[in-house]
């Protein structure tokens, strides 16, 4: 325990910087179609969602089921002073992670009273709330038809970039924090709330903290994805399905409460999603295209039914028996 | 005052058919101690069962209850058996873990539906469709009226069967207390599987006796799935009394909003009621009534 306590000097591992050069160095070496970098910018928008709900969900415990909330308010804090103002969306990447931390603390006030399933629907609710209010109120949101922006370049490359910044800050930022102390206290609170409080943790002030990293990241994905696609609509970015469960089945997918967990499962998604989607490359029948959410929907249940902690998490199982297997039949 | 009442009317009957709903939830909730999320995309499926019975066969939509009970009964049964009560013992850091199922169940169910009968909006025609029972100007919808009538009868039926029956007694016995239910000679594991079949047999009822009224389309689902948690936690958890209360609140909640507010807010009236309960009376009408 009193080790345990103390914060561990927080670096960056050997198997870190090669995925953080492999990424750099992927537009370079392969020379990719405009389709595989937008592809690649996807995967890393879903890293920072996935990594912010893992936050939340798999260090604090507070599984949020309306995680579009967040990316949402994101989206139209970058969106919304351009539509009116003509204020570049740009700026998004400093005031969208601002204003979804205060609509989540504000948030946080009234969702923070439940636990377990009624958190779990809040969080659910208050997200389909935004997204019918956001629909509604054409004067400021110009509602269902959207606010378009020209986007800034027409190469895919600058936007790697800056995304790739942004996923390495979301993914390092809450490293650095469940290596320090208060990620300890994040751990307690989602192993037991009240043994937590019992030894003089303040549980509330550490949910806050956590929200505020979490929605800061939501924040700047939802703004990130402004800047890049160009166009958002209520039923885009505040979507049920789309992106609240989706960002929940991400950190499934590839390990609740592992740094690099979701990251993974991003790539695992987007990956599963796209084979199908261009029907394994144009070399399956083309009903095979119409089957891309099916086939995530059953990877989904296969992991919770075999891989309770996900890829990375279950990493240690998973290549157990695969050495099992592979002696057996060595024999 | 009359449109008012007029909209009273129409969210009453409308209710009827969100308390069976809620009620499926509910057992389900109270029982498995789990919330539903394919709750919804059960009640698709047997719309687009009903729907295919009709389309092929000429069945009338609530004839076909008859067909859709059993057909989900058993499907649900599966489910449970197969995907969620293995779940019970995996160790796992989310306890939220057969939730997260359903979820994955619920969107299997919606892309299987996608995949087979595409996005497009099916609804079924009958030679009731369109008609309505006039009292004094208030305005009856026949069908909701067919619907409302076999809701009560089914309701009746689950509440004979909770309280009279011994199968009844094992399960809200289970939803009491497990640990000692299952001392007492109940098998926990059978009345699990047994009330996720009977929750969404009656989710079953509802999506035949809706399909007259209603459009059908794979995303239909998760919309219904977001109103049967609604109702349940309005109700209270686990209990069917509050499911049908909260059912017909949700109901005059929604067409009073869409008379008053806009057709837009439709959904959202519930959801703001839905975070006002959580809030301020987190025991829903349970905790008023004692029931």
């Amino acid at each position: 325990m009193s080790s345990g306590l103390k914060s561990r000097s927080f670096q960056i591992t050997k198997t870190e910087w090669y995925i953080i050069i492999a990424f750099i160095l992927l537009p370079f070496v392969f020379d990719f179609s405009p389709y595989f970098q937008g592809l690649l910018i996807f995967v890393l928008i879903w890293v920072m969602l996935g990594s912010s709900w893992n936050l939340l969900a798999g260090y604090t415990g507070l599984v949020s089921f309306g995680h579009a909330a967040y990316f949402g308010i994101g989206a139209y804090a970058a969106a919304l002073p351009y539509y009116h103002f003509h204020i570049s969306p740009w700026w998004g990447l400093l005031t969208g992670g601002l204003v979804a931390v205060i609509f989540g603390y504000l948030l946080g006030i009234v969702v923070f009273r439940l636990r377990g399933p009624y958190f779990a629907l809040g969080t659910l609710a208050s997200a389909e709330i935004l997204r019918l209010i956001f629909g509604e109120e054409d004067w400021l949101t110009n509602g269902h038809n959207g606010i378009l922006y020209m986007t800034t370049w027409v190469s895919k490359y600058p936007y790697y970039f800056i995304g790739l910044i942004l996923a390495l800050g979301a993914v390092f930022s809450i490293k650095a924090i469940m290596n320090s102390k208060a990620g300890f206290y994040f751990l307690s609170i989602r192993e037991d709330e009240d043994a937590a409080e019992a030894l003089g943790i303040n549980a509330k002030k550490y949910k806050n903290i956590s929200t505020v990293i979490s929605t800061f990241w939501a924040g700047i994905a939802g703004a990130f994805y402004m800047i890049y696609m160009g166009f958002i609509d209520p039923e885009v970015v505040f979507a049920l399905h789309n992106i609240s469960i989706i960002t929940i089945l991400v950190g499934i997918i590839g390990g609740v409460g592992t740094i690099w967990g979701p990251a993974l499962g991003a790539a695992v998604m987007v990956i599963v999603q796209e084979m199908f989607r261009s029907a394994i490359f144009g070399l399956a029948p083309s009903w095979v295209s119409r089957m891309h959410s099916l086939v995530f929907g059953l990877l989904v249940i296969f992991v919770i039914l075999y891989m309770a902690g996900g890829i990375l998490g279950d990493w240690n199982l998973i290549t157990k028996k695969l050495k099992f297997l592979k002696r057996n039949q060595g024999k | 005052m009359e449109i008012f009442i007029q909209s009273l009317v129409s969210g009453l009957l409308i209710g009827g058919l969100y308390a069976i709903i809620g009620i499926g939830m509910t057992l389900i909730m109270g029982v498995l101690k789990i919330i539903n999320l394919a709750h919804g995309q059960i009640l698709m499926v047997a719309m687009y069962v009903t729907w295919v019975l009709w389309h092929y066969l000429g069945i009338d939509p609530y004839l076909s209850i008859f067909i859709t009970i059993p057909v989900i009964f058993v499907f649900a049964e599966g489910l449970s058996k197969y995907l969620l009560n293995p779940l019970i013992e995996k160790e796992s850091i989310l306890p939220e873990n057969q939730v997260l199922m359903t979820v994955g169940i619920g969107m299997v169910l919606v892309e299987l539906a996608r995949t087979i009968f595409s996005s497009d909006y099916r609804s079924v025609q009958t030679s009731y469709t369109d008609k309505a029972l006039y009292i004094g100007n208030i305005s009856l919808s026949f069908p909701l009226v067919i619907a409302f009538g076999i809701a009560i009868i089914l309701t009746a039926g689950l509440f004979y069967l909770l309280s009279k029956t011994d199968l009844g007694r094992s399960i809200r016995a289970t939803a009491q207390d497990k640990i000692s239910a299952s001392l007492m000679g109940v098998s926990s594991l059978k009345i699990t599987i047994l009330t996720y079949g009977l929750g969404s047999a009656l989710d079953a009822a509802a999506g035949s006796l809706l399909l007259p009224v209603y459009y059908l389309y794979p995303d239909v689902g998760p919309l219904f799935t977001v109103k049967a948690f609604v109702i349940t936690i309005l109700g209270g958890l686990g209990s069917p009394l509050g499911a049908i209360l909260g059912g017909i609140v949700l109901g005059v909640a929604e067409t009073l909003g869409a008379t008053y507010l806009s057709m837009g807010y439709r959904d959202a009236v519930g959801l703001v009621i839905f975070l006002l309960v959580l809030v301020f009376l987190p025991g829903g009408i349970k905790q008023l009534t004692k029931i």
